[in-house]
């Protein structure tokens, strides 16, 4: 009950009541959260495809890092920005869909796989960062960071079969 | 010209093919997902080739190599992008073919093609075209912006089909 009352306030804001009223303003944020959305998704299969040794074999894995996390984070916080937006325009019901929530979920898996990714697997890396196959727990990451966004994709679009219009 | 487009859409919609992707919910929007993630495919490996003729990303590899490395990725993908788009075409034929959003975005991946083209081409015989910036400087950055205004546009063009829909079905 008391995440509904915040985001019935949210949904009351002058903002989420702006997007929700206003004819064009949903569509134009929604198009920028896909445009950066499917940046943050394509820009980490660079890295994943790398880190389970499938692709350029041959390039360092913190070299690729360092061209691409930078595109991904910068897309990411857009991502996140927009996507706030957009859930404020009809935060209660969004907060009620079941492929919103396993989207959020879903989010929650990346960012702990990334942490294990961060902290913990990137302690040894000079071992690895040259390897054209990495050891199976860095494999292990990024096909779990793989399929974890390709389905924040999947979910992402359900969304929009399963919200009835407001 | 309207109205055979007009025609054609009617008689594609009521073909079984498109019957069955209309009355199975499950179809479109799967292959709707399937078509995202490759736009996210085509749209980053075309930013990774736009950011480095920009010299924003990438500086230690040069732009030919670069462009080895994510160009084929854009032309493998295309095919599954224009696989799921003509079944979404096919369930929808009203909704997309006679929608001014779609017609745009048509228009836009015809000129990113092209464009596509234009940065892998001149590579074949000159691997270091694209790297030599005291004699295609401007080009080299004018090139970048097009491609990467083309993709973006695409994209803008695509979540508008949504808003655009003048059949009302």
């Amino acid at each position: 009950m008391g995440l509904d009352s915040i985001f019935q306030w949210l949904y009351e804001t002058p903002l989420g009541t702006a997007i929700r009223e206003n004819g064009v303003l949903f569509p134009w944020i929604e198009s920028t959260h896909v445009l950066f959305i499917t940046t943050v998704v394509g820009s980490i299969a660079i890295v994943d495809l790398r880190l389970i040794g499938w692709v350029w074999k041959r390039r360092r894995i913190s070299v690729i890092t360092s061209e691409v996390l930078p595109i991904t984070w910068t897309a990411f916080v857009i991502a996140a920005a927009t996507g706030l937006l957009l859930f404020s325009s009809n935060a209660v019901k969004y907060s009620h869909n079941h492929f919103f929530q396993a989207k959020m979920a879903l989010l929650v898996v990346a960012f702990v796989n990334m942490l294990i990714l961060n902290l913990i697997h990137h302690r040894d890396i000079a071992q690895w960062d040259d390897a054209p196959k990495p050891p199976g727990r860095v494999r292990l990451a990024g096909a779990v960071s793989l399929l974890v966004w390709i389905s924040v994709i999947v979910t992402a679009r359900w969304i929009g079969f399963t919200m009835s219009a407001f | 010209m309207a109205t055979s487009l007009h025609a054609f859409c009617q008689w594609l919609s009521e073909t079984p093919i498109s019957l069955t992707i209309q009355n199975v919910s499950w179809i479109i929007p799967t292959v709707q997902s399937i078509h995202i993630l490759c736009v996210a495919i085509i749209f980053s490996s075309a930013l990774m080739i736009d950011l480095r003729m920009l010299n924003i990303v990438g500086r230690s590899q040069a732009t030919g190599a670069y462009a080895a490395r994510f160009i084929p990725w854009i032309w493998i993908t295309l095919i599954v992008l224009l696989l799921s788009g003509s079944i979404l075409i096919t369930g929808e034929p009203t909704r997309s073919l006679e929608n001014p959003s779609f017609q745009l975005k048509m228009v836009l991946l015809v000129l990113a093609m092209l464009t596509t083209l234009g940065i892998q081409r001149p590579l074949a015989n000159a691997e270091g075209y694209w790297d030599q910036p005291s004699r295609r400087k401007v080009l080299t950055k004018v090139v970048a912006v097009v491609s990467l205004c083309l993709w973006v546009g695409i994209i803008f063009a695509g979540r508008w089909i949504a808003y655009t829909n003048t059949a009302g079905d």
